[in-house]
């Protein structure tokens, strides 16, 4: 096993005082491959000559045609786009194999929780040095170009693509004809939930497997589960936001005022379809999957922010969205970074991404396209991407860890125990987090 | 037991296994919203024009991606299978007619051969076309498909049971090689084992989905169980793919039915042969 770059991390101090020498010309994507933002010399990132061809994995659906339209501007850059099956569906896997193999594409699509997986790997290039990198800074929040650098110094591993704020989703006819307020805070929310059931229906449905959901209501409240100071994993997942999470919705749970269905399933499709389940704490995408989940409710929807734990806050969390990394052992990253930064914060291709694949954009300029600050017909011609932008500038941010998928499964097992009246959420954090440390551990990744 | 307490059970099991079949066909015919709200063991009054329009959707979404997708599923099960089945049966046929050092250890290797299961090989082969920069190609998958341990297993048996030495020294004598020996005398005798041989092998290929999945990533080289998968993999973010995975899925079944349907008179013939000695 190799031990993770990341324990360098206190080194750099030293290694930044070190001038870098012999940084070989472009041949490798990192030169000395020294992983951490130490001044990396511009060389590091040098053009190549002649005509390159990048090869890009994606699981964007039409992804290719949104890429057809910078190989028509760039002859002398192209793409090759390849879709595959969703990153935790293998792809990922695959990619820790053709990195191993020394065969991974140019760029690959990774999302933020599974980044820093391939940074403790050491499969992602650095490219913070390329050109226009650093520039594209500005079109991100703070919190997600925190995903993509890790807080490494100058170093940078991914642009974002597409991110998930989130908000309120819910039924807007159902409220008004029952006379329930839209719930502004969680104990409002927790209110209402009494109300909906004494109506036959339910507030909303928690599912066992939507870990990276119950995560981002964590991160809302103020809470994170890893942290990296000094290069030093520390794993805690039970600490006051998260216990503060975990027995609100166990009360919910306990109380049976929540629906327990797995979630995208027919059956979960149904409960909303049928107006049976009433809202839904859900990222920007969501809207996509109601309309649909629930076509016979078009028109009833409506989106509000997020509840608050303190009334008149305005804390927002992020579920999903992915980044474009450029893999270690790819022999253009100044090209791949240059279509990175085309594809992730023109106009042009963030709106091709938008009507094509129904991303939405990480990037600001992203927020100005027409088809985002319009009306919604399914959602009451409501400009719901509107609230979704505020959402996204209040999004909190949050460290994920390096083996989330590990951390997603044992935390889940633990969920539906809790959902059959089996422990408790609380209780499915705590083995979550033995397991994770335990899997740190295995993987000789430093952990306190 | 009475006739029509079998017939009650055979009819149970029966259904049991032609719902999911049926349920399958009854949801190809409906739009994603009566998909998610009508009765799922039932049609639609709209399920005829629906089902059509689905169909139509699915030939020519993302440029007939789909079509291509069967093709290829069709190319590597037929003509790896077919390739598989020639090479079992000469290799079986070599274990069972011919006397050579070792022969019983190699069969022993490959008796343990059928123990490890091919999901457990996808890894390793990955890696070693890597080396050879055969990854993403299609030999990717047709190579390691044309091999099937137990295929070498059923012919060796079927091969001594079937082909009488007598009949082999009566070729040699005429002055036949062993080659063709084989493949005009042998192969003909052997025909009843290797149709099962090479419905195992088709049917082998069709499902296998993990080898691909680790090999390919050109989505104009996946066989149809691959391409289903990514977009059954995309639903919860893209939910339209919904139907165009049932449809897929339902459309995929026809050619597996087809072979077998075609090939069952040969396996018939030949399951009643050994009982007449």
């Amino acid at each position: 096993m190799k031990k993770s770059k990341l324990l360098g991390l206190a080194a750099v101090a030293v290694a930044a005082t070190v001038a870098l020498a012999g940084c070989s010309s472009g041949s490798s994507s990192n030169g000395s491959g020294s992983g951490s933002g130490s001044g990396t010399s511009a060389a590091a990132c040098k053009a190549s000559s002649g005509k390159v061809t990048l090869n890009f994995t994606t699981w964007v659906p039409n992804m290719d045609k949104v890429v057809a339209l910078w190989n028509k501007e760039n002859p002398d850059i192209q793409v090759k786009v390849s879709i595959v099956a969703n990153g935790n569906s293998g792809t990922y896997q695959n990619f820790f194999n053709q990195l191993k193999a020394g065969n991974a594409p140019d760029i690959g699509q990774v999302e933020y929780d599974t980044l820093p997986a391939f940074r403790v790997q050491d499969g992602l290039a650095d490219i913070g040095s390329c050109s226009g990198i650093s520039k594209a800074k500005s079109d991100f929040s703070d919190g997600l170009w925190n995903q993509v650098t890790f807080g490494e110094g100058k170093s940078v591993y991914a642009v974002p693509q597409d991110s998930g704020p989130m908000a309120l989703y819910y039924r807007k006819d159902l409220f008004k004809a029952a006379g329930i307020p839209v719930p502004t805070t969680w104990a409002e929310y927790a209110d209402a939930a009494v109300k909906i059931k004494a109506k036959g229906g339910n507030i909303t449905n928690f599912a066992k497997g939507d870990v990276n959901q119950f995560a981002g209501l964590v991160s809302q409240a103020g809470g994170q589960w890893f942290n990296t100071d000094n290069g030093t994993w520390d794993v805690n997942m039970t600490s006051g936001a998260s216990k503060k999470v975990a027995d609100y919705w166990q009360d919910l749970i306990s109380k049976k005022l929540v629906n327990t269905l797995p979630s995208f399933t027919d059956q979960w499709n149904n409960a909303y379809n049928t107006g049976q389940d009433w809202t839904w704490v859900s990222a920007v995408w969501g809207a996509n999957t109601i309309s649909s989940g629930a076509p016979k409710t078009s028109g009833d929807w409506a989106v509000a922010p997020m509840p608050q734990w303190n009334a008149g806050d305005n804390a927002a969390a992020a579920w999903g969205g992915s980044s474009n990394v450029v893999f270690k052992g790819s022999k253009h990253p100044a090209e791949a970074s240059k279509f990175l930064i085309w594809l992730n914060t023109s106009t042009e291709a963030l709106s091709a991404l938008n009507k094509e694949a129904n991303l939405y954009p990480a990037s600001s300029t992203g927020a100005d396209l027409p088809a985002l600050t319009s009306g919604v017909e399914f959602y009451g011609n409501q400009a719901i991407y509107k609230e979704f932008a505020t959402a996204a500038e209040n999004i909190k941010p949050f460290t994920w860890g390096p083996t989330m998928t590990q951390t997603y499964s044992d935390v889940s097992d633990g969920f539906g125990s809790a959902i059959s009246g089996n422990g408790t959420l609380l209780d499915a954090l705590k083995s979550g987090q033995t397991k994770t440390i335990a899997a740190l551990k295995a993987q000789s990744i430093a952990v306190k | 037991m009475s006739r029509s307490a079998a017939m009650i059970i055979m009819g149970v099991f029966t259904l049991y296994f032609l719902i999911p079949i049926f349920w399958l066909l009854v949801s190809s015919t409906k739009t994603l919203d009566n998909f998610n709200s009508s009765f799922s063991l039932w049609f639609t009054a709209t399920s005829l024009q629906d089902g059509i329009a689905n169909v139509g959707r699915l030939f020519t979404y993302n440029d007939g991606i789909f079509p291509r997708w069967m093709l290829n599923s069709i190319v590597y099960a037929t003509v790896a299978g077919g390739l598989g089945t020639i090479l079992s049966a000469m290799c079986g046929y070599a274990l069972a007619k011919y006397r050579f050092w070792g022969r019983e250890a190699l069969f022993n290797i490959f008796l343990g051969g059928v123990l490890v299961p091919a999901t457990a090989l996808a890894l390793p082969l990955f890696l070693i076309f890597s080396k050879v920069q055969l990854t993403d190609s299609f030999w990717a998958v047709f190579l390691p498909s044309i091999v099937s341990p137990f295929g070498v297993y059923l012919s060796r048996i079927y091969a001594a049971s079937s082909v009488p030495d007598e009949i082999i020294e009566a070729a040699r004598i005429d002055g036949s090689g062993e080659v063709r020996t084989f493949f005009t005398v042998a192969i003909r005798l052997m025909s009843p084992a290797l149709v099962t041989v090479f419905l195992f092998q088709f049917v082998a290929i069709w499902n296998n989905f993990f080898l691909p999945l680790v090999m390919l990533r050109t989505q104009t080289l996946f066989p149809v169980t691959l391409g289903l998968y990514t977009w059954n993999s995309n639903v919860s973010q893209y939910p339209e793919l919904r139907t165009l995975v049932l449809v897929g899925a339902f459309v995929s079944i026809i050619p597996l039915l087809v072979a077998f349907l075609s090939l069952q008179r040969f396996w018939r013939s030949g399951l009643g042969a050994g009982g007449l000695k």
